[in-house]
């Protein structure tokens, strides 16, 4: 480097001479990183070309077919997605009012900081359970329950679609219920992060008002933290779709499309994992296509969860 | 400096042309302030008149912030305070069992250091005091947020863009939009907590202005570090060291012939 570099506009005279040069430690690190990329796309890869023959058999039908019989060799996955969607958001529906009320109580100083620690840890801890033994726990205590007061729902108010039919314990129900204890912790934990995000000034401001605790969390704290507690239901609603044990273990696993939130049902990752064993031909193709449309849509939930959230951390700057 | 309370408890000599208002609109007596184990105001005795600008000044962690959280009692937001003496409106003691702090607060407007308006448009954050004190009527409140923009000098800036989010404004335009808020429940004291710490000289000459316009309408207290803004827009101006109020005087008088000599040295910049 000449004497005329910091005319030149180089970073100035701290920098000089310095040179960044690729040594072992920064060429293990970029191999890495690289290796986490390939991996996903080799991943992404093989299953598409597993998949290829049946998508090439059955097209975009596959996705509105509504019959999945392997003896006849007829793949159709439109009962799975529904189920796949019914029971998040049903998950998503149970999780949200209870989820957001902790945020709320853990961020506020209802309870000393102690105790508000114990407890955000305890819901945290509910993100470390196995899904088997959620789905465990489920068939003895769950599903007995969702029996005993299903036949009651079924009863009282059968003449609904939601509730018309036989009872079953192993039912879209019972999945969602533990679905949503399952996402729980994701809930409160970017909901809670989002509420102690917003700038205290704001919480001052509105009390300078006169405004009381209940129309501060109201009216400014929680609107403030709404894209952030969008982006936690946008990103449970993406765990909730890809769990797999404990949902397969309680949901059922019945093809046959129903309106009621009481008789079995299927998804996506519980058709994947109770079929994989027993499946050869053009149904492991059928599987592998159903894995590639699981794999899309965990995906894109996945990312418009983080865009919303990134926007979010953007959007709270201007406000600090 | 234990004649500090005699010499504040002396009433103010105020010439007739200069007090239009109540002369003794509010009153702190004996008020100390605790947090915690930490005492951070000692006894102060002050008669604020109404309709005028007081100007607290004193260097960092002389607790004049302090003493203008307690007038509307925002300092009960923090845990393990406690206080001594008394502070009254119109007489009425703030601390009186059958005051409700949130109709003082709605009596006490406020504006902070930093500006702080609500992630929402320009018209909510002005509606918004309206709106908690249950008033729906769609007329009252946009004719709140056209006098309370007019009042802040901001109506002509803004008025076409009403509903659009307030947090795309400049940071004096956020500020002026907080005083606008401030006094959008008619109140009747103004409370500013260095209200131009934040902004450019450009947004500061434009604040103050503003500060000189409003005390037609309201009995302003301000905050300030800037002696120079001190002396621009106050009437009275009081001066507080380690928690004790050193002296409280026009700040005509302060500013050029003050009675301590702490004062003198504060004002000066020899120290602080």
């Amino acid at each position: 480097m000449g004497g005329n570099s910091i005319a030149k506009g180089s970073p100035g005279p701290i920098n000089r001479g310095y040179r960044p040069r690729p040594d072992f430690f920064r060429f293990s690190c970029f191999l890495a990183s690289a290796l986490t990329v390939a991996l996903l796309a080799l991943i992404l890869g093989e299953i598409l070309y597993k998949a290829w023959p049946a998508i090439n058999k059955f097209g975009l039908g596959f996705l509105s077919g509504v019959q999945w019989s392997p003896n006849r060799g007829v793949f159709g996955v439109l009962p799975v997605l529904i189920g796949t969607a019914a029971s998040s958001l049903l998950a998503l529906l149970f999780a949200l009012p209870l989820g957001l009320a902790i945020a709320v109580f853990l961020s506020e100083n209802f309870l000393p900081r102690p105790v508000r620690q114990f407890i955000r840890f305890m819901v945290e801890l509910l993100a470390a359970i196995p899904s088997v033994v959620y789905g465990l726990w489920g068939i003895f205590v769950v599903v007995p329950l969702v029996q005993q007061y299903g036949a009651v729902l079924a009863d009282k108010l059968g003449f609904l679609p939601l509730f018309a039919g036989p009872a079953y314990g192993n039912s879209l129900l019972t999945a969602s219920l533990v679905l949503a204890l399952m996402v729980l912790p994701t809930i409160t934990a970017i909901s809670r992060n989002s509420l102690v995000a917003v700038p205290p000034t704001l919480r001052e401001g509105a009390y300078a008002l006169g405004a009381t605790r209940w129309e501060t969390i109201l009216g400014v704290i929680l609107p403030t933290a709404a894209p952030g507690i969008v982006a936690s239901t946008i990103l449970s609603f993406g765990r909730a779709m890809g769990e797999t044990m404990a949902v397969a273990m309680l949901i059922g696993n019945s093809q046959r499309l129903s309106c009621s939130l009481l008789s079995p049902s299927n998804t996506l990752s519980a058709l994947l994992a109770n079929q994989f064993a027993e499946a050869e031909g053009i149904q492991v193709s059928a599987l592998m296509y159903a894995a590639v449309i699981l794999v899309i849509m965990t995906l894109a939930v996945n990312i418009a969860g983080e865009a919303v959230l990134r926007r979010t951390q953007r959007s709270l700057v201007g406000l600090k | 400096m234990t004649s500090i309370p005699e010499f504040s408890r002396r009433p103010l000599e105020l010439a007739d042309d200069f007090a239009p208002g109540e002369i003794n609109f509010m009153k702190v007596e004996d008020f100390s302030f605790f947090y915690g184990k930490k005492q951070a105001l000692h006894g102060i005795n002050l008669t604020i008149p109404s309709r005028k600008v007081t100007a607290f000044i004193g260097p960092s962690g002389c607790g004049k912030s302090t003493l203008l959280r307690n007038f509307n009692r925002m300092n009960e937001l923090i845990p393990c305070i406690r206080h001594e003496g008394d502070i009254s409106i119109h007489g009425t003691s703030i601390y009186d069992p059958s005051v409700e702090v949130i109709a003082l607060r709605r009596r006490i407007g406020m504006v902070f250091q930093k500006s702080n308006p609500f992630p929402m448009s320009i018209y909510e954050n002005i509606v918004y005091p309206l709106r908690i004190a249950g008033e729906r009527n769609r007329a009252v409140l946009d004719e709140a947020v056209e006098r309370c923009l007019r009042s802040a000098a901001l109506w002509e800036e803004v008025k076409d863009r009403l509903h659009e989010s307030a947090i795309g404004l400049s940071g004096g335009q956020m500020q002026r939009l907080c005083i606008a808020r401030a006094i959008a429940s008619r109140p009747e004291i103004l409370l500013m907590d260095e209200p131009c710490s934040a902004l450019d000289p450009i947004a500061t000459a434009k604040v103050e202005e503003l500060i000189i316009e409003l005390k037609k309408e309201f009995t302003i207290l301000i905050v300030t570090h800037n002696m120079h803004q001190a002396s621009r827009v106050s009437d009275l101006t009081a001066f507080f060291y380690l928690g004790s109020l050193v002296e409280f005087d026009k700040t005509q008088k302060i500013f050029t012939n003050p009675a301590k000599q702490q004062t003198e040295d504060y004002i000066t910049g020899r120290f602080g």
